[in-house]
């Protein structure tokens, strides 16, 4: 296996020959370098191994949960996990970003919605020290500041409204789930009331959305949480 | 042949008769009795010599049952045969052997000897007697081998006690000898029989000693012995005639005679019933036994209602139809029944009532011939020294209480002190009408008999204190003697008047009570849709009736399981078997019955002429409520309403399978084509593509390139969609629909659904109007989601591109409305309830493809969600969808 160092490592984790091909083909750009696992022992071994810097992970895998997978990595370390997962199963997913981790892809997807997912995460794990200002479009987030303007308007928001916008901007492009925004925000005795969170996000976007039924910064996916439109 | 051919064929019911005969033969087993006139005559021996020989020949015999008192020849005999174990039952700490019915049924022999047909078994044992187990056997299939001897017959034992004095205590129903295929007289002459007495060789148990002495003399002997000659004569000559019968051999066939019979609960019906069942034999004649209930019977006691119950159960068992009729008057309830019946001849025993009765009412039997018509009545003697004893017993009235008697005392005392404040202004003759005041009310009040001892006193406080000279019973003016009988007179009669009137509107109470519990539990019945209102409706209804506890039992597979039970009753083992048997065997059982009476409930069979359905048990307050002829016709007309309810559901639930099945198998088929179709069309343009991008051999330019791919990529994207409306409704059929509700923003929910479609939009506008302040509204946001994509994917694809969609949302403090609205072609009118049916599609221009699923997956959800969905076409061209969810 060629082992350029200066390369991002990626481990792909899926039991489907036919996936594992296809993703191979897809990621074999030059841009990456790949290793491959077929079921959760091997991945966790070869995570060891190899110290990869995103893991592809399906979740269906014939020996261990793939939740498990993400608890036993997330032991030790920090890497990127993008979950790979068959559709209509959100609990799974949801499952899987509380345990840990940072992404999910529902099958089937376009090649290009990966390497974006792959880009995002990588940039995030190499900025260090976040960044005091975030421009996003017409958006600026000074979180030196405490300062939101649109289109350079300041926009005056109450303090949660700034928190879980502060939160969102820290995240952009990556899913949060309710329960992660619930617990960063309000603590852990909030975690079953989602609708606060609910209230603050749609009075967020009124104020910072141009049409709020076709929101362009704070998406929704469905049945999971939300994730905030990432730069570029 | 000088007679036309056809007279000369049997006739289709004879016909018919033999074959089911003969079919009955097939399936049961087959019955042979040795019959003997006395014991002694060798009928076990004769049995086991034949057993011995069909031995020999090969066939499967054992003794299941097989006495023989110790003589050494029997034993003999026996020790060829296999011998089954007797059964031991305890009675007041003896054991006694019994006939092991369960372990011969198991055995499954071919020939089963069964000694002693008689035979009385200890109480506790499955039968009360032994003729019973032996027609299990028979309704098992077993050929039975069993000897008797001939004065055990029902029909015969009266004959016999007659000749002998010894009455027989161990009786058989004639039907057994009618049903045996085989009958074999074992004859020995009385010398003989007599002498081998002398010899000891005959066994008489130590009790039977005192009667065998008056029985063993030559004369009885010799009249039993024609007896059973002639019984067994009888018997050939039925077969002969049932022969000549099937074999159209001309003879002079009697008309059908039919016969009836009283059943009065007095002790002389046993002997009326007997002689019927004889009668009826010689004229070949059906014949009928009925008891007619009247108000005064019904307050009969005890011990002769249970006697009413018996008569009928022996005449049931002599081969009699049975009836029971609730009527004021006996003579002409007999009549109507008898007309109805076409009855040829009514037997009535001759009346034994004394004379001065019959100066007020007529006796019965002249009331009969004075209504019979063309109907002959036969008058038969009864001898009445021999039932003196009896008739004291059965003949005395019901009770009045002593102090309905002290009452009508009181009432006298009462016109007689109100009569001398008044005496100083009246007549003595005006004052008549006090007395007579004071009849009529211990006549309403009080009954018959209070009623004519007031008109007694009544006459005699009369005649003592008001008429002169007062204070003394004399009378003066013998005018007034005439007023003392008209006073008594006219007491009585209105007396009797009355006491009739309200006798008769007993009966009339009583009826209606009957009629009203069985309207009520026909009309709960006919609502009841399922078992368990059936059940509740039984429950409910009999336990009220009767107040009685009781328990339904249906098969579960083997097993017989408790459909519903009264709160208090407990069923143990013994109680399930005794309901078991009767359900297998198709007969009731239990308490007060032949069969397990030994158990605490009384076991009916449920069932129509189709099917049998399970096992009603009942619990009545005590032994004599069971022989309450009233009782026992509410049982059978609640056991026949419940089966015919039952078997409804039953029919019902069947048809209901069948439709479903029905259904699930045109879904199936539905279900099967389309998937075949809609994963197979995208896949023909994905493999078309890509295999010419893939041969080489091609030369592809980059637009053709283009084509190709964007066309794959559109059917991928299709067959994805399709898969995943599959997966959709999988989940909404299998009800796997676990909502996970919370409170969502109507806005949020719009802005995925466009988000989802984002692509597919391809520019086109969308206008979405929410009304100000909308609700946060409780659902699960993901299939809600589902809905929206789904109707927004129609709307998309149904109309023309750059006309407008809509996508409206308001609410009311009760419901959400959303609604999607197009101007694309609309639905015909008779289209827009069934485009939510399962693959359903509509005729679409070309180049649009459906799954027929979408809606349906809507429709599953919306409805999942307590709301509901609908199509309409709008004013002005297009369609509109709208969805209503309750708050």
């Amino acid at each position: 296996m060629p082992t350029d160092t200066h390369l991002p490592r990626i481990l792909i984790v899926d039991d489907e020959p036919a996936i594992q091909r296809f993703l191979k083909t897809a990621l074999s750009n030059g841009e990456f370098s790949l290793s491959q696992a077929e079921n959760g022992h091997a991945a966790l071994a070869t995570a060891v191994a190899t110290k990869p810097d995103v893991i592809l992970l399906d979740l269906g895998l014939p020996d261990m949960d793939g939740v498990e997978v993400i608890d036993r990595i997330r032991q030790w370390s920090q890497v990127p996990i993008i979950v790979l997962s068959v559709r209509d199963r959100e609990t799974d997913k949801v499952r899987a970003l509380d345990s840990g981790a940072d992404d999910y892809l529902t099958k089937p997807f376009g090649v290009g919605e990966l390497l974006a997912r792959i880009r995002v995460m990588l940039r995030r794990s190499l900025q260090q020290t976040p960044e005091p200002v975030y421009r996003i479009d017409e958006l600026e987030v000074d979180l030196a500041r405490r300062l939101v303007l649109l289109r350079g308007e300041e926009i005056s928001l109450t303090p949660t409204e700034y928190d879980v916008l502060r939160l969102f901007v820290i995240n952009a492009g990556k899913v949060l789930t309710h329960r992660q925004i619930l617990k960063q925000i309000w603590g852990s005795a909030y975690l079953e009331q989602p609708h606060i969170l609910r209230v603050n996000v749609s009075n967020l976007r009124h104020k910072l959305e141009t049409d709020a039924s076709r929101p362009r910064y704070i998406l929704t996916e469905s049945g999971v949480g939300y994730r905030f439109k990432s730069e570029s | 042949m000088s007679m036309p051919q056809n007279d000369m064929r049997p006739s289709p019911e004879a016909m018919l008769k033999a074959a089911q005969a003969e079919e009955r033969e097939g399936k049961r087993g087959r019955l042979k009795i040795f019959m003997g006139y006395a014991a002694g005559v060798g009928k076990t021996y004769t049995m086991l010599k034949v057993a011995g020989q069909l031995k020999l020949e090969g066939r499967d015999v054992v003794a299941a049952y097989v006495e023989s008192h110790g003589r050494a020849e029997t034993d003999a005999l026996l020790e060829g045969l296999e011998i089954l174990p007797k059964a031991q039952y305890d009675y007041q700490g003896v054991l006694l052997p019994e006939l092991d019915i369960d372990a011969t049924l198991a055995r499954k022999a071919e020939i089963v000897l069964v000694d002693e047909l008689a035979h009385t078994n200890v109480p506790g044992s499955r039968h009360e007697k032994r003729w019973q187990d032996i027609e299990e056997l028979l309704a098992a299939g077993i050929d039975v081998y069993t000897t008797v001897n001939v004065q055990h017959f029902d029909s015969q034992s009266d004959i016999v006690t007659q000749i002998t004095g010894v009455a027989v205590q161990e009786t058989v129903p004639d039907s057994m000898l009618d049903q045996a295929a085989e009958i074999m007289l074992v004859d020995i002459p009385p010398e003989e029989l007599l002498e081998r007495l002398r010899q000891g060789k005959v066994y008489i148990s130590e009790q039977a000693t005192w009667a065998a002495q008056n029985f063993f003399r030559p004369g009885n002997l010799i009249a039993l012995r024609e007896v059973a000659l002639r019984r067994t004569a009888a018997k050939v000559d039925d077969e002969m005639r049932s022969y000549m019968e099937t074999r159209a051999i001309p003879g002079p066939w009697p008309a059908t005679e039919r016969l009836l019979v009283c059943a009065s609960g007095s002790p002389f019906s046993e002997k009326l019933i007997r002689t019927t069942r004889r009668l009826a034999e010689e004229l070949k004649a059906g014949w009928f036994t009925v008891y007619i209930e009247t108000p005064s019977h019904a307050r009969q006691q005890q011990e002769n209602r249970e006697r009413i119950w018996r008569d009928l159960r022996l005449a049931e068992s002599l081969g009699a139809e049975v009836a029971t009729i609730t009527a004021s008057s006996v003579a002409e309830a007999i009549i109507e029944y008898a007309q109805r019946h076409n009855v040829t001849r009514i037997v009535v025993g001759k009346p034994a009532k004394s004379r001065w009765r019959e100066l007020f009412r007529p006796p019965i039997v002249d009331q009969i011939i004075r209504l019979s018509g063309a109907i002959d009545v036969h008058v038969v003697s009864i001898n009445v020294a021999s039932l003196n004893l009896v008739s004291r017993i059965f003949h005395r009235k019901p009770d009045v209480p002593w102090f309905d008697y002290l009452a009508s005392l009181a009432l006298v005392t009462g016109a007689t002190v109100l009569l001398s404040l008044v005496q100083p202004f009246q007549s003595p003759t005006n004052m008549v009408m006090i007395y007579l005041l004071a009849v009529v009310v211990a006549a309403f009040r009080l009954g018959l008999r209070p009623a004519v001892l007031t008109a007694a006193l009544g006459v005699l406080a009369f005649d003592f204190f008001f008429i002169p000279p007062r204070w003394s019973f004399k009378v003066q003016d013998t005018e007034y003697l005439f007023t003392f009988f008209g006073l008594f007179i006219v007491g009585v009669v209105i007396s009797t008047l009355v006491a009739k009137a309200s006798e008769r509107s007993e009966v009339m109470r009583e009826r209606e009570l009957q009629t009203e519990s069985l309207y009520y539990l026909t009309r709960d019945l006919a609502t009841a849709a399922d078992m368990s209102s059936i059940m509740a409706a039984v429950l409910k209804n009999i336990s009220e009736t009767l107040e009685a506890q009781l328990v339904v039992l249906v098969p579960q597979g083997e097993q017989m399981e408790v459909s519903t039970i009264s709160k208090d009753l407990i069923l143990d083992d013994k109680e399930l078997a005794v309901a078991d048997w009767s359900f297998r065997n198709h007969r009731e059982a239990g308490v007060s019955t032949e069969t397990l009476s030994s158990a605490k409930l009384l076991y009916l069979p449920l069932h129509t002429s189709s099917c049998f359905l399970g096992v009603l048990g009942v619990k009545l307050a005590n032994m004599s409520e069971y022989h309450s002829p009233h009782n026992r016709r509410l049982l059978d007309a609640f056991v026949t309403q419940i089966s015919l309810a039952m078997e409804r559901v039953l029919l019902a639930q069947q048809a209901e399978h069948a439709l479903v099945l029905q259904a699930r198998e045109s879904l199936e088929r539905a279900l099967l084509n389309s998937i075949s179709h809609d994963l197979r069309t995208p896949l023909v343009s994905i493999i078309g593509a890509l295999s010419s991008l893939r041969d080489e051999n091609l030369q592809v330019n980059d637009r053709r390139r283009h084509d190709l791919l964007s066309g794959a990529w559109d059917e991928a994207e299709r067959l994805n969609r399709f898969v995943g409306n599959l997966l959709d409704m999988t989940r909404v059929e299998a009800g796997e629909l676990r909502m996970q509700k919370v409170p969502c923003d109507v806005q949020d929910l719009i802005g995925c659904a466009l988000a989802a479609l984002d692509q597919r939009l391809e520019g086109r506008e969308v206008k979405v109007t929410l009304a100000a302040d909308m609700p946060f509204v409780s659902m699960d946001v993901v299939l809600m989601n589902q809905v929206l994509i789904n109707l927004l994917d129609n709307a998309l694809k149904y109309t023309p591109t750059g006309s407008s969609i809509e996508i409206l949302a308001q609410a009311s403090p009760q419901h959400l409305l959303v609604e999607v609205l197009d101007r694309g072609p609309g639905i015909p009118e008779h289209d827009l309830k069934r485009i939510f049916d399962k693959f359903y599609r509509l005729p679409v221009p070309e180049g649009v493809h459906g799954t027929g699923l979408g809606l349906s997956i809507c429709k599953g959800i919306v409805e999942a969600h307590g709301g509901s969905i609908w199509a309409e076409n709008r004013t002005g061209g297009g369609l509109r969808i709208a969805i209503h969810l309750p708050l």
